[in-house]
């Protein structure tokens, strides 16, 4: 137990005394959290309309006003057909058109009900189901003002009931913290490793009497640590730099934190038995970790709106159960009577992870 | 001597699919010995090094290590022995002491242990000035001085040393030696391999690898006389252009 202790403050030292790591470690977290907070949003703001209007009446004026004044929406022209929508979209600038259909005032008032017709760019999912739920939210407002018997219908497409006002950066932060766990725990990982290897002080550990499993804890306990410290300061962060809400349980969420890590550290175990080189273990980290769990985890696209083939694919990424588990706790107060299942997917992959990892360390001394 | 072998060999083979990187070797060492294992790059010593540390299970034949078996007491065999190789081994980042404490550490020694053999090895090195230092602040010498008596630091039975002075000018090499004399005297055996046959004439007995068999061992004498040779260089030269893998 001893020379295991003595061992991962070895490890510390490295940590501590390495700038690049250090700046990796702590650095990056705050500055990834800052770009994907501020720079990187998908919010609705100063989005580009077109009109059709066929009515041409108090309401549809009143609608349009209303959209305008809500901040989130520009006018770009009034268009007169609907042939010209094509070409409107085509040029670019408009994001989305409204269609108010004939009588649309008269409607309303005779009957109760009025048609309106939202068509949107799908070229940019995320953004086209943005715009119409803003535009449905905002027209169902007015419908209310105008009393119980008014009802516009549009196409209700998504109701974001968690995050209300559509707060981009309350989505990104849990696909952020999955982001930063894999990051740090198995780019670290793999990097501290192969560094040994570089050295030849691998060498020694090797001929030395500590056991394979030994070694690679002791290395490895000390990112786990510094992990579970970093998903409190994002979160820390996330709070008061962005008001992003915690609603579940603290405790739940640091568990799954630890699952998602070891499975981050497994990876990164696993990439250093395969690279020789930092810069190749840095390599694989980044290519083949990273970007899989950026586009694939569900953290800035979602998973719904993938091809089905990346929707399977999007299953063997464990980024993905735990994005579902963190936006679960941290936005809905969801506990593991509904996360169970991501949980069980989780833990499982951690274990398969571990064990493969592990074995394959020992084996590459034979 | 009349006492045991600290090695003993005996028709050792490691196969990797169809290759046999070491084939059949066989050979003893003795307690306070100094063994020089040569062979070009390739011709099989890292992996017959291997066997011996108690990382690579032999294919075939049989090694005592310290007296335990390689196959099925490694990890005791791990406890026995030092080892040290061409890299140096130390953590640059680590100071001289820290190096010391971590080393002493995953060898089981307990904290006053460590902090008397650190004492007496920093005097006996002249480095007690630099103890707090970073290792990666000495010069190459120092580095390679400490690292070796690091190695010696759970009194190890054997010591293998894997191209120790490689990189190194000839004087630090000269001094280098001097420690491994020093060393043996006190009874550890030496198990170390070079390039340099300067170096191969300071060893007790020398072997030489060439495609995985031990083509020659002796004395440097007895080999010179035998191979009708001036130097160790001519030795080892018409030895391994015989071989087929070497580089």
């Amino acid at each position: 137990m001893n020379s295991f202790k003595g061992f991962v403050i070895k490890e510390l030292y490295h940590i501590f005394r390495d700038r690049r790591t250090m700046l990796i470690l702590f650095g990056m977290p705050v500055v990834q959290l800052i770009l994907f907070g501020f720079a990187i949003r998908n919010e609705v703001n100063n989005a580009y309309i077109a009109v059709l209007d066929l009515s041409k009446d108090d309401v549809s004026e009143a609608i349009v006003n209303k959209l305008l004044s809500s901040g989130y929406f520009r006018l770009a022209e009034y268009i007169e057909s609907e042939e010209r929508i094509e070409a409107v979209f085509r040029r670019g600038k408009v994001k989305e058109v409204i269609i108010f259909e004939p009588q649309f005032a008269q409607r309303l008032r005779s009957e109760g009900t009025a048609h309106l017709r939202i068509v949107a760019d799908a070229a940019d999912p995320n953004m086209a189901k943005l715009l119409v739920s803003y535009t449905t939210a905002i027209t169902n407002g007015y419908a209310q003002e105008l009393g119980q018997r008014a009802s516009i219908v549009v196409v209700p497409e998504v109701k974001l009931l968690y995050n209300p006002e559509l707060k981009s950066v309350y989505m990104f932060v849990p696909g952020l913290v999955a982001l930063i766990l894999m990051l740090v725990s198995a780019l670290m990982t793999s990097i501290t490793i192969t560094r040994e290897k570089e050295l030849g002080t691998m060498e020694i550990l090797l001929v030395s009497p500590l056991r394979p499993f030994q070694i690679i804890a002791g290395k490895v306990l000390p990112y786990l640590l510094l992990s579970l410290i970093n998903v409190l300061s994002v979160l820390a962060l996330a709070r008061f730099l962005f008001g992003v809400p915690f609603r579940g349980s603290f405790l739940l969420f640091m568990v799954e934190s630890l699952l998602f890590i070891l499975t981050a550290l497994s990876l990164g175990i696993m990439i250093s038995t395969v690279s020789k080189t930092q810069q190749a273990a840095m390599m694989i980290s980044l290519g083949g970790l990273m970007l899989p769990t950026i586009l694939l985890s569900g953290f800035v696209f979602p998973v719904e709106n993938m091809p089905v083939p990346l929707q399977v694919i999007s299953h063997i990424i464990p980024a993905r159960w735990f994005v579902v588990i963190a936006r679960g706790i941290m936005l809905k107060g969801t506990g593991l009577d509904y996360l169970w299942k991501e949980t069980l997917v989780l833990a499982g992959m951690a274990t398969l992870l571990l064990s493969i990892s592990v074995r394959k360390f020992n084996e590459r001394l034979q | 001597m009349a006492s045991e072998p600290v090695i003993v060999a005996r028709n050792l083979t490691k196969r990797f699919g169809a290759f046999t990187a070491v084939d059949n070797i066989s050979f003893e060492v003795m307690p306070g010995e100094i063994f020089g294992f040569l062979g070009a790059n390739g011709a099989g010593k890292t992996t017959a090094m291997k066997m011996l540390s108690g990382l690579l299970s032999p294919t075939t034949g049989e090694a005592r290590v310290a007296g335990y078996d390689v196959f099925t007491q490694a990890e005791s065999i791990k406890s026995r022995i030092g080892y040290m190789s061409q890299r140096f081994s130390l953590y640059e980042d680590m100071t001289a002491w820290e190096n010391i404490r971590f080393y002493g550490g995953i060898y089981g020694l307990r904290m006053d242990a460590i902090r008397d053999k650190a004492a007496q090895l920093l005097g006996r090195l002249g480095m007690e000035h630099v103890r707090d230092s970073r290792i990666g602040a000495l010069p190459l010498g120092w580095k390679q001085k400490l690292a070796f008596s690091v190695a010696l630091l759970h009194n190890p039975a054997i010591v293998f040393l894997d191209e120790p002075t490689g990189g190194v000018d000839p004087l630090t090499r000269r001094q280098f030696w001097e420690l491994i004399y020093e060393a043996a005297a006190s009874g550890v055996t030496i198990f170390i391999t070079t390039h340099y046959m300067d170096e191969a004439e300071y060893c007790g007995r020398v072997s030489i690898m060439v495609d995985g068999r031990i083509e020659a061992l002796d004395t440097p004498g007895g080999l010179k006389q035998a191979f009708d040779a001036q130097s160790m260089d001519e030795v080892f030269v018409r030895l391994a252009r015989g071989a087929q893998y070497a580089e």
